[in-house]
């Protein structure tokens, strides 16, 4: 057994009750780390000198006369490698940030610390969070838990799998198109997409903007109540976070889902959605009901459309975004003749084959003459998009289905083919679109790999998400199953 | 049809500050016509009168009194840059040789 088996709220327990140490808790990132890191791959880098030196800190200020600050007191995180890290090393899976060390911490990394949470490592992604698999990583591919030979999911695939194989106890991850959800569902962990605008974007590197939201990788729905409760937040630094109240979601846990109305969208269970993964959703809705939830077919008409507009808006957006990889200020330059030709030079060597065809994909749609009919027109099915989900979120409250239409598929099944590679979020891009929040938990195996069940909420209702993931996990247990390594 | 030449391809990699070989820009030249031909799927929608979403919050010019604050400290900026000089960062020529 693992101390990372314990919930989040039986961790502070027994830290406050000094059964046990910080240090103990840092111990068992490391030595798990030292045993199956090399089948893994999951991190980019290691601060274990800063995490112990940390860890003595934190637990000599713990006294058993006054409660230990915080729920996160001394729990052992794994950060996602798109977001800052002062003094750490953060590359986004790049060769062209290879050496690029932050003189600031994102706002969630501030929470954290706030929180006083010990930071074990920077965890392996797509480049730049393009991609949904981790092949896309400049340095490594991060393998998959259940089956190393299989993919982790993407793009933060290092963040899933690292809480999967007990490296850490929870991890931070980005979510664009699915990014959280799909390797969460790959690795039979939970992740959360926060509605967008909940947790702040500030020291994010931007993908696209209007779609990026940081969210929890936990290995229970209640640890990951917690998570997000430390990290989300209005933010002055990120004009787009929302000045919204954070709920106590770890309040809303009630185990109660009495006359919870479930739409269940007939487009999220139909052709590209294998057997096994459409037999384990109606198994759960089965689960759902007996709890006294009731369940109805619905349709979202436009998702099939989502994918689409996705790789328009996501990739014109990230064609700016990426603007600023010039290797002048910082990254790896590559100097040859004047300013133009070391910005080429630059940039085409650092960037890898999957990030470059993205910004040649949003560069085209913003160029003059094809603005309106490419990007223009994308926004405007987003709109449809959004739509479908307020129209649909009249009657229920909440949306359920796959989180991704297959299990983990292998290593260089679909690499070379994009648009395959793009079929893999078609459940998950719609949420991004519409912006409402959703989560994935473990609904079992298939074949002996995990598949998540994806739960969307409305708009800032994380609580009712949490609520209805709550209840089904303590009604199934598939939380427990874990990979054998 | 084909929607994506060879030329266009160039013409935007010179857009985005790219470089490719010639069988890289072969290999682009037919992925990007596969996406685009599978984007214009997005045809089949009539979208007149439809708003585009940039945005899916209400997003509004946040203000905030012009003070005078801290700035990064000069060293630490320039720290991770490629190269620098005098408190600068220090790049290639910007003019073509003779363009003085």
């Amino acid at each position: 057994m693992s101390l990372f088996d314990h919930r989040i709220a039986d961790i502070h327990e027994l830290l406050h009750k000094k059964e046990l140490t910080v240090t103990d808790l840092v111990n068992e990132s490391y030595s798990r780390i030292n045993q199956v890191e090399s089948k893994v791959d999951a991190f980019l880098s290691l601060t274990e000198e800063a995490a112990r030196k940390k860890a003595k800190a934190l637990d000599e200020k713990i006294s058993s006369s006054s409660r230990l600050e915080g729920p996160l007191y001394g729990l052992p995180v794994g950060i996602k490698d798109n977001i800052v890290t002062k003094g750490i090393r953060t590359t986004c899976a790049s060769k062209l940030l290879e050496n690029f060390e932050p003189i600031h911490n994102a706002t969630v990394v501030e929470r954290l610390n706030e929180a006083n949470t010990v930071t074990i490592g920077k965890l392996n992604m797509d480049e730049f969070a393009m991609g949904s698999s981790n092949e896309n990583s400049g340095f490594k591919v991060t393998r998959n838990p259940w089956d190393i030979d299989r993919v982790p999911g993407g793009s933060s695939g290092g963040s899933a799998a690292s809480v999967a194989a007990g490296e850490v106890l929870f991890s931070l991850g980005s979510d664009t198109g699915g990014s959280i959800r799909e390797p969460a569902a790959f690795c039979g962990v939970v992740g959360m997409k926060p509605t967008y605008g909940r947790v702040s974007r500030f020291g994010l590197v931007a993908f696209a903007s209007s779609l990026d939201q940081i969210g929890p990788i936990t290995r229970t729905v209640e640890d990951n109540a917690y998570v997000l409760e430390a990290i989300a937040g209005h933010d002055q630094r990120d004009s787009t976070s929302a000045n919204v109240e954070v709920d106590k979601f770890s309040e809303a846990l009630t185990g109660d889902i009495k006359g919870l109305r479930i739409a269940v969208p007939k487009e999220y269970m139909a052709e590209g959605v294998s057997d096994e993964v459409r037999e384990q959703v109606l198994q759960s809705l089965k689960t759902l009901e007996s709890l006294g939830a009731t369940w109805e077919e619905v349709s979202l008409p436009h998702s099939k459309y989502a994918t689409a507009a996705y790789y328009l808006i996501a990739s014109s957006e990230a064609s700016a975004n990426l603007a600023r990889f010039d290797g002048i200020r910082y990254g790896v330059r590559v100097e040859e003749g004047n300013l133009i030709e070391t910005y080429k030079k630059s940039r085409s060597q650092g960037f890898g084959e999957e990030v470059k065809r993205r910004i040649m994909l949003g560069t085209f749609a913003l160029s003059s003459g094809y603005y309106d009919a490419y990007y223009k027109k994308a926004q405007q099915v987003r709109t449809l998009i959004k739509r479908d989900f307020e129209e649909v979120f009249k009657d229920y409250d909440v949306i359920i289905g796959p989180t991704a239409p297959t299990t983990a598929f292998k290593i260089g099944e679909k690499i070379n083919d994009p648009l395959t590679m793009y079929a893999t979020d078609i459940l998950t891009i719609p949420v991004n679109l519409a912006g409402v929040p959703a989560i994935s938990v473990p609904s079992g195996l298939a074949e002996g790999l995990p598949v998540g069940l994806q739960i969307i909420g409305k708009f800032f209702d994380e609580s009712t998400v949490y609520r209805v993931a709550h209840a089904f996990e303590q009604a199934t247990n598939f939380n427990e199953l874990k990979p054998e390594l | 049809m084909k929607r994506i030449s060879e030329e266009q391809v160039k013409h935007v990699a010179n857009l985005a500050r790219l470089e490719f070989t010639d069988s890289e820009i072969e290999m682009f030249t037919k992925q990007l016509d596969d996406i685009i031909h599978y984007a214009e799927q997005l045809n089949e929608l009539d979208t007149t009168d439809v708003p585009p979403t940039s945005h899916v919050l209400d997003v509004k010019n946040v203000l905030r009194e012009d003070e005078v604050r801290p700035s990064k400290d000069r060293e630490e900026v320039l720290k991770n840059a490629p190269d620098h000089a005098d408190g600068q960062f220090k790049v290639p020529s910007v003019l073509e040789s003779g363009g003085k």
